[in-house]
């Protein structure tokens, strides 16, 4: 089984977040980058599955040069080898034809991805992959096994849970707990080293939109506490201040 | 993989006469990705596995869970990190591996656990064992399959280690050596399959070191000690009743155990001195974010003064602590590189390198524990109430952090190695040590020389004070030796003081070196904090030594000599003055605004 895992370089949970250049870019001085944690129990299954039923599996990104050190960081984690698509990640159709051009090349069995990045949550790449792949997609997927030909798995619904099955190929958008969070090893950190990273080129995709700026959302104002019995403040203030009544 | 340009090019004990450029030391912002993925991998071990557990590792109910943690640390390679490869590690090279015991020193029980199993219970195999012992324990011991403890202390023999009582009787048939004796203090002691014993055959002088599995029976213990902290790390007294030891598993020779024991010490304390800056990082992280959070009249207690002193002193005393080690680590991983590249096998050279610098080790031993447990006690203070609350996490921190001023040689033991290895090396000719000590003494005699600001140069006049303590600590020994002669050993009091300035003038100097090294690399205005917090804790190193001074000098001169001496001291302790408040303010600032330890 030859499994493709799809990873963003994202800003650490806890990073702070400020923008420069008007307002159009990150500040990515003193941010800490991680792999996306959905994409990281992407991978976390991809590794538990390759134990199972033995193949492959390519990590890929999009994404610039300073993305690599997550990279190895996948590699170190078990993947055999990656796949860097040398460019900016500017918007989620942009990705997804990047994704789309590299798997079509490398004809897999498995697209697993996380359900949405955390630095812009679209949540629609593992979508579109699907679409310009011609292949099922699904998201988000909490339980994956493969039996097969074909992947047995659940999905979260609204107030509750799906349980399907389809046949490879497919496009997968993950969350936990669908495996079990690992940590690199010492001896795949040390191998990591060895396992190719292949840098390549973007394909030409049609630009879908411009980014015009972006603004942060307003600090989160000082609580006010209002004694328990004391309910005409309250109302006052919902209606002066909140201005929700 | 490291950018120091010369290798081995200072010996142990030398910093105290010999200047050292910025280029020669390895500062901890030159380690790899690689290593840092290392370093990454053993903290979120601890988030995962450890920090969900605390309190259930220090119930202790049952050795069982800190045996499967260690289980789990060898599945993820943690215990073989410095095994090589041919025996089941991953042979990386000193300083990973302290960098290894900073990133797990923060796991409380775990980490004692885990530091007792990879330091003093592997290395005696690794450094002294011969080919067959390697290859039937290391690899176990590297995968965690098997667990090590290390028996040493008796009850009777603790810093006076070579006193122990324990017996090893050769039996008639020549085959077996039969251990009987009582060991104390045994860390790991109730999950360990294999113990490393040291017991003495006939009536040596000297101890001799065995590997004893835990099969080979007459091996019992009492219940795990009621201790203050590390509650978690199960400590034993051992008992050995005609414990059969097949002769084969006698470490190196008859007679040897002692130097074993010294020199595996020895190792042990510069990595303990990792860990503890990785446990001091925690605290001080804990402390900021609580110092955020906390409000006292109407404003974050973060905003104090007061609280912003405590913040940035932890900052200072860890960086400072931090660079020095790691500056040692290098050291030693660059002498071991030359000792092979002489044709010395890769244990021969570790443990030369090692012994080379065992100065170093002691001071950076003594160094980081204190200034871990300087860390545990103002974190305390800056939580206030909920410091005392056994709730909230300075409890522990603070109960945890004081074992390591006591073992791998009690901060008072590695005080006086510190001065005694200094002294007898000066004695052997190793260390043009009287040299230097009988031109200060000329110098204090002439007039001074008041060009203090040196040159423009980056932190040309902080070298200056650099020399300048270095002197003063010549100049208090040197005069101490001339005093008493063999008899100085008996004046602890000065040694101590000795000491002391010995270890300022040797983390002042790591410290600034790693600054101007950094600022070469990111420039001034990137190094603005790390520049504050370098003079900061040169300010300090000085006041101290000053201190230190002081009380050696008028505790053995009188007269014309005390007041020469005085002087001698006034001139050099003397530093420009500045404005270190401020400086802390925007240490502690930093690390408020990042809400963590940003250093
Ligand atoms: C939790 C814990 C775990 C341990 N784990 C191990 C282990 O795994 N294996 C092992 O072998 N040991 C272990 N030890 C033992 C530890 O190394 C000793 O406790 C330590 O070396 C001190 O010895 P002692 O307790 O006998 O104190 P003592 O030697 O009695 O010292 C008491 C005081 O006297 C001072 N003192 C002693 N001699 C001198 C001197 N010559 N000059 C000046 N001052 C002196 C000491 O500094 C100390 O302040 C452990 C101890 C503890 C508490």
């Amino acid at each position: 089984m030859k499994i493709l895992v799809c990873i963003t370089n994202v800003p650490d949970t806890t990073a702070k977040i400020a923008f420069i250049d008007n307002d159009t870019k990150l500040n990515k001085a003193g941010v800490q980058y991680i792999i996306g944690p959905y994409d990281d129990y992407a991978l976390a299954r991809a590794v538990e599955l390759k134990e199972q039923h033995g193949g492959s599996i390519t990590v890929l990104n999009v994404g610039e040069a300073d993305g690599e050190q997550q990279i190895r960081k996948a590699l170190a984690i078990g993947a055999d080898d990656a796949i860097r698509v040398n460019c900016e990640p500017s918007d989620s159709y942009f990705v997804a034809a990047q994704i789309a051009h590299c798997a079509k090349e490398g004809s897999y069995d498995l697209i697993l991805m996380g359900r949405e990045s955390i630095d812009f949550n679209s949540g629609v790449v593992h979508g579109l992959v699907g679409e310009m792949l011609n292949i099922p997609s699904f998201s988000p997927v909490m339980k994956l096994d493969i039996d097969g030909n074909t992947a047995k798995f659940a999905r979260e619904i609204e107030g509750g849970k799906e349980y399907l099955e389809a046949s490879l190929p497919l496009v997968l958008g993950c969350q936990e707990p669908i495996a079990e969070w690992k940590i690199p090893n010492m001896r795949g950190i040390m191998t990591a080293r060895t396992k190719p990273l292949n840098v390549v080129e973007p394909v030409a995709v049609p630009e879908a939109a411009t980014l015009e700026k972006y603004t942060l959302p307003a600090p989160k104002g000082a609580v006010k506490m209002i004694a328990a019995d004391d309910v005409e403040s309250l109302i006052a203030l919902l209606k002066s201040e909140a201005k929700v009544l | 993989m490291i950018a120091t340009q010369n290798r081995a090019s200072i010996k142990g004990g030398e910093f105290l006469i010999k200047e050292t450029e910025a280029s020669q030391v390895f500062i901890p912002e030159e380690f790899t990705e690689e290593q840092q993925m290392i370093a990454q991998s053993c903290r979120d071990f601890l988030m995962a596995e450890v920090w969900p557990r605390l309190d259930e590792i220090d119930q202790a109910k049952s050795p069982a869970l800190m045996s499967s943690l260690m289980d789990k640390a060898g599945a993820l390679g943690l215990l073989g990190t410095a095994v090589p490869e041919e025996y089941g590690g991953f042979g990386m090279n000193f300083n990973t591996s302290m960098l290894v015991a900073e990133a797990t020193g923060a796991g409380n029980s775990f980490s004692v656990a885990l530091s007792a199993h990879t330091g003093i219970g592997t290395l005696p195999i690794l450094y002294y064992g011969n080919d067959d012992l390697k290859s039937r324990y290391l690899s176990k011991l590297a995968s965690g399959e098997w667990k090590a403890a290390y028996c040493l202390t008796e009850p009777d023999s603790g810093s006076d280690a070579n006193s122990a009582k324990t017996k090893a009787a050769l039996t008639e048939d020549g085959k077996h050596y039969v251990i009987n004796g009582q060991k104390m203090w045994i860390t790991n002691g109730g999950f360990a399959d294999l113990f490393i014993v040291f017991a003495k055959i006939e009536n040596d002088k000297n101890l001799t070191a065995f590997i004893v599995e835990k099969t080979f029976g007459g091996i019992t213990m009492n219940e795990p000690e009621k201790k203050m902290g590390i509650k978690g790390s199960d400590t034993r007294q051992v008992f050995f009743n005609d414990c059969q030891v097949p002769v084969e598993n006698m470490l190196s020779e008859r007679g040897n155990g002692f130097k074993i024991a010294v020199n595996v010490l020895n190792i042990g304390r510069i990595k303990l001195a990792a860990a503890t800056l990785g446990g001091a990082k925690q605290v001080a992280e804990q402390a900021v974010k609580y110092a955020n959070e906390r409000k006292q009249f109407g404003t974050a207690i973060a905003n104090f003064g007061a609280i912003k002193h405590k913040l940035a002193e932890m900052a200072i005393k860890i960086y400072a602590s931090e660079s020095a080690s790691y500056r040692a680590g290098q050291n030693i991983d660059d002498l071991i590189e030359d000792h092979k590249e002489q044709g010395m096998t890769d244990a021969a050279a570790k443990l030369k390198a090692l012994e080379q610098f065992a100065i170093e080790c002691a001071m950076m031993k003594v160094h980081a524990s204190e200034v871990l447990d300087y860390v545990a006690d103002e974190g305390v203070q800056v939580y206030g109430g909920m410091g005392f609350s056994a709730d909230a996490p300075m409890d522990r921190a603070y109960r945890d952090a004081r074992i390591n001023r006591l073992f791998e040689g009690t901060n008072e033991i590695n005080r006086l190695l510190t001065v005694d290895m200094l002294l007898k090396r000066a004695m052997k000719g190793e260390l043009d040590i009287m040299g230097p000590a009988l031109a200060v003494g000329k110098e204090i005699m002439s007039i001074p020389d008041f060009n203090m600001d040196g040159s423009d140069e980056l932190f040309a006049a902080e070298k200056i004070v650099i020399k300048n303590l270095k002197k003063a600590a010549l100049m208090i020994a040197g005069a101490g030796v001339q005093k008493f002669m063999m008899k100085l050993s008996e004046e602890q009091e000065i040694l101590m003081n000795v000491a002391d300035i010995a270890i300022e003038v040797y983390v002042a100097e790591s410290v600034l070196l790693r600054v101007e090294k950094l600022i070469g690399v990111r420039g001034e205005a990137a190094c603005a904090l790390q520049k504050d917090m370098a003079l900061c804790y040169l300010h300090e190193a000085v006041d101290k030594a000053n201190s230190a001074g002081r009380t050696a000098i008028t505790s053995f001169a009188e007269g014309d000599e005390l007041r020469v001496m005085l002087m001698g001291l006034k001139r050099f302790t003397k530093i420009e003055p500045m404005n270190t408040k401020n400086a802390r303010r925007r240490i502690a600032d930093a690390m408020i605004e990042e809400n963590k330890f940003v250093f």
